[in-house]
């Protein structure tokens, strides 16, 4: 406990900093979520869910936090570089775990039509004081806080964060998107909350780019909730390209209506340690989810992304689709769980995980389960683990094209099914020319991004 | 419609209930240090023997019994478990005649041939009542081509040198709770040893019945096939009708050398509970092959019906090059019978290849797991697996669950893996019911084809039975 002990003595002596530089909202099941994390310190390999990713040591470094919530002195103007060519955004950005509020009132003129039709977005912090009982409604209301210590810890030391509401029947064309950027001259600790709402009938696609502009150790701690009305459309792309002393935790929960339409896409082309959690539970029938993503790792990279789809009630959709590409001595985790609760009869779950290891010492875990208790159902998984196929590179060799290359276009090609599902077609080829840009080598600098100039 | 079959399918009687009117021997009840010894000196057991059970039960006092599974297990007592109980009848039977006439009704109950005119069955029959073996058949036929086949205790006595040389190297005392329990404790069980170049001309057998109340089984099977043998090996189980759980914890070791091959089969059809699920057997076996020789090859085929819980892993470590393990399995449940059941595939050598078929089918309240592992370590080049397990329900009240892992550290390994949870196609049966067939034959006919895949496998003489097994859980079964 000793690694829990130094963030215990925190809370308990920063307690009243941490409240006062946050809402009301947030600060109510502060203490009980701190009480919680007491109990449950952070999770171990012996844990299931955990085994094979060792999140508690990631913790043992003497990180700094902003409690006192001081803003951090960058223009938006300085970040805004990192766009997607192509396709306009409405952008965001969260510097550490603080939301960049715009100096100046200069809103695009769509963006101010989106207000009037009440779509409220921004700081989490500013909202909850603003519209409490908006938030208070949903606000910690899909996070696991009983039985996952780094919940409970963002839930006891989360300020701030990323705030979305979508009202009845409105829909937002161009992607949101947020940018969350770590910034600091000394190691530096995270823990940020998104919380988005899409009322229903609501639409939205939701864009988050991680990335860092120093070399120093990052934690990032984050959990977002997202709660989807009836008949509601969401869909959520995570691009992670940042470096080797990067430690992403993500944890993000997703409650969906009847009738809701569900994506998410994660993918992390460069990052130190990741580990992904994602919860879905379907409540409503005739709901589908489709997640997928794909790693790319290398070095002493470690990528883990843990599913879970509930399926509450009868006639819901989910699919899965993971893919790994793990070099070097780097680490692929995929654990992916579907539960079809007694009576979801007419559930359909399908789930896919495909890697390549592409060195001796490079590891790929993989774990596909299903857990059925309703018996009209149609559930499989298919799990696979290879290399390349030495027939195809050999035709690709025997018309002149090099090994090298011709690797990299099988593992573009293998990449590409992940990278088909993406429905906003700017991002679409935007990503595809990052891997490519990754699998040659030429690491993750963004085209035009001043921030990811290593 | 399909919920009267249901009924009907948690109705199916359990035919192997009876309990044999026999004197046993047992000892006091418990586990402590002088039971140890007491069994140990009951079956006159050399000191080294005494030592490593002493071993065992040191190790075993600092475990606990683990919750990992996905079973609902209910509070073992150990302490309330006789340990040791032997039918009373004169020491080592020379011929059939000695033999308890009430032990030959049992065994003829059970349909095993023992007698000397099944001999054209050839088959050869070790059978191990509670825990003590009590007949084992053509000992002598197989003596001449030197392969010895018979009780462990036996084993001890005649060839110690062999079962000191790989008594525990496959599962060792300290693998698990139960492994660690069962090296303690053990009371008897089957040796096999084939030697270099010859191939068992016989299919060898185990039958092994539960009789005494109140105690445990745990039997021990130890095989060793030395270079460019073969053998197939097979076990069934039975147990009597009783109202108490009782706990069958066995552990099954497998080594083969050199191009040796082993094919072991069980038929496992204990006692599964009554349907409500009061007693049956808790069926908690440590099972391992070690595919220690290269191009050696371990092919493990089960058919699980009974039991109230069953909870194993037959295992296959593939430490030679170009060894090859396979597993087949069908397990059944029903009632409120739960299973976690499936396979353990670690490649070591290079070339290895596996091999995973498993068909899950779960009627009534219960609930049914594979649990598998396919283990690639980093010098296990060109290693390839392939696993498929698929799951039946029949039934809404009943669970099929799948947690395969995979971990893979090498960069030429192939591993596939495939698995489906559905139930009978309605249009199947309405299929069928258009020809003629009724509804109950119509699944009779579905769920055995569904898991021919891996009755092919089983041998003749045990393909028969194991089908008509399917068919007796799953009487009329369901639509």
């Amino acid at each position: 406990m000793e690694i829990e002990q130094s963030y215990i003595d925190i809370y308990k002596e920063f307690a009243p900093t941490l409240k006062a530089n946050s809402a009301e909202v947030m600060n109510r099941n502060r203490d009980e979520a701190f009480a919680r994390f007491e109990a449950l310190g952070f999770p171990t390999q012996k844990m299931e869910n955990y085994r094979y990713t060792d999140v508690r040591s990631r913790f043992a470094v003497n990180y700094g936090m902003n409690l006192r919530q001081v803003s951090c002195p960058l223009s938006p103007s300085d970040l805004v570089k990192c766009n997607v060519p192509g396709i306009s955004t409405h952008l965001f950005f969260v510097v550490n775990d603080t939301f960049l509020s715009c100096p100046s009132a200069t809103l695009a003129r769509d963006m101010e039509e989106l207000m009037e039709k009440g779509v409220l977005w921004g700081s989490l912090k500013e909202h909850a004081e603003k519209y409490p009982e908006l938030v208070a409604r949903y606000y910690g209301k899909a996070a696991d806080v009983e039985n996952d210590g780094l919940v409970a810890f963002n839930a006891a030391f989360a300020q701030d964060g990323f705030f979305l509401y979508v009202p009845k029947n409105v829909v937002i064309e161009k992607p949101v998107q947020l940018i969350n950027v770590m910034h600091a001259n000394v190691d530096m600790m995270a823990n940020s909350r998104n919380l988005i709402i899409l009322e229903d009938g609501a639409q939205a696609k939701f864009l988050v780019c991680a990335h860092t502009m120093d070399q120093v150790n990052f934690l990032c701690n984050r959990v977002t909730e997202v709660f989807v009305g009836k008949g509601a459309s969401y869909e959520q792309y995570k691009l992670e390209q940042t470096n080797y002393k990067m430690n992403n935790f993500g944890s993000l929960f997703v409650k969906q209506e009847a009738d809701s339409h569900v994506i998410v896409n994660e993918s992390t082309l460069h990052n130190g340690f990741t580990r992904n959690n994602i919860r879905v539970d379907l409540d409503g029938e005739h709901a589908d989810t489709l997640l997928c993503g794909m790693a790319i790792a290398d070095k002493e990279e470690h990528v883990d992304n843990t599913t879970f789809i509930n399926h509450n009630v009868p006639n819901c959709q989910s699919r899965e689709l993971y893919k790994y590409v793990a070099d070097d001595s780097s680490v692929g985790v995929f654990a992916g769980r579907v539960l079809v609760k007694e009576g979801a009869q007419k559930t359909e779950a399908y789930q896919s995980c495909k890697n390549i290891c592409l060195t001796k010492d490079a590891h790929i875990y993989s774990k596909p389960q299903l857990e059925i208790y309703a018996d009209d159902v149609k559930c499989s998984h298919g799990a696979t683990t290879g290399q390349m196929d030495d027939t195809a590179l050999f035709y690709m060799r025997a018309r002149g094209i090099s090994e090298k290359e011709a690797k990299m276009l099988l593992m573009l090609a293998f990449m590409d099914d992940v990278i088909e599902k993406i429905s906003v077609e700017a991002l679409r080829s935007k990503i595809r020319l990052l891997v490519e840009k990754r699998f040659r080598g030429e690491l993750s600098k963004c085209s035009g991004c001043e921030i990811c100039k290593e | 419609m399909s919920e009267n079959i249901v009924d009907k399918v948690t109705q199916g009687d359990y035919k192997y209930g009876f309990v044999t009117d026999i004197e046993t021997e047992i000892i006091p009840k418990g586990l402590n240090e002088d039971i140890v010894r007491l069994i140990s000196q009951k079956k006159g057991e050399p000191e080294w023997l005494l030592e490593y059970r002493l071993k065992a039960y040191r190790h075993w006092c600092t475990l606990e019994m683990p919750k990992w599974a996905h079973l609902d297990i209910p509070e073992i007592d150990y302490q309330d478990i006789y340990y040791f109980a032997a039918p009373k009848s004169k020491p080592s039977p020379k011929s059939l005649d000695e033999v308890d006439p009430e032990l030959l009704k049992t065994f003829d109950k059970l349909g095993i041939p023992l007698e000397e005119q099944k001999q054209l069955s050839g088959m050869a029959v070790d059978a191990v009542m509670d825990s003590v073996s009590v007949k084992t058949t053509y000992k002598e036929n197989l003596a001449e081509l030197g392969i010895i086949f018979c009780s462990f205790s036996e084993a001890v006595k005649d060839y110690p040198d062999l079962v000191k040389k790989y008594l525990g190297s496959a599962v060792s005392y300290a693998d698990n709770f139960f492994a660690a329990l069962n090296s303690a404790v053990f009371s008897d069980g089957s040796f096999v040893y084939i030697p270099k170049g010859v191939r068992c001309p016989m299919e060898l057998s185990t039958y092994f019945r539960i009789n005494a109340k109140n105690t445990g089984q745990f039997e021990r099977t130890l095989i060793v096939a030395d270079d460019d043998s073969y053998v197939s090996y097979l076990e069934g189980c039975t147990a009597p009708v009783r109202d108490e759980s009782q706990l069958h914890a066995a552990i099954v070791e497998l080594i083969a050398h050199d191009r040796a091959e082993i094919k072991y089969s069980t038929v496992q059809n204990w006692y599964p509970g009554d349907k409500d699920g009061k007693g049956g057997i808790y069926n908690f076996v440590t099972k391992r092959a070690i595919c220690k020789g290269d191009s050696s090859k371990v092919s493990w085929t089960q058919v699980e019906t009974g039991s109230a819980i069953t909870w194993k892993y037959p295992s296959c470590v593939l430490q030679g090059d170009n060894s090859v393990g396979e597993f087949y399995s069908v397990a059944v449940t029903n009632n409120y019978q739960q299973a976690d059941t499936g396979t353990k595939m670690i490649h070591l050598g290079k070339n290895t290849r596996s091999h995973i078929v498993s068909k899950g089918i779960s009627a009534g309240h219960s609930q049914n797991s594979y649990r598998g592992l396919v283990k690639v370590s980093k010098n296990a080049d060109g290693a390839r697996n392939f696993s498929q397990c698929d799951s039946l329900l029949l039934g809404d009240k009943c669970g099929a669950h799948t947690f395969p892992y995979m971990d893979i550290k090498n960069d030429t390994a192939v591993v596939e893996h495939e698995a489906t949870t559905s139930k009978i196609n309605e249009d199947q049966i309405f299929y069928c019911n258009q020809r003629g067939i009724s509804n109950e034959d119509a699944v009779g006919l579905i769920v055995n084809g569904y898991a021919k895949e891996v009755l092919n496998k089983l041998p003749m003489e045990f393909a028969v039975e194991a089908q008509k097994l399917l068919s007796v859980s799953l009487e009329g079964s369901v639509g």
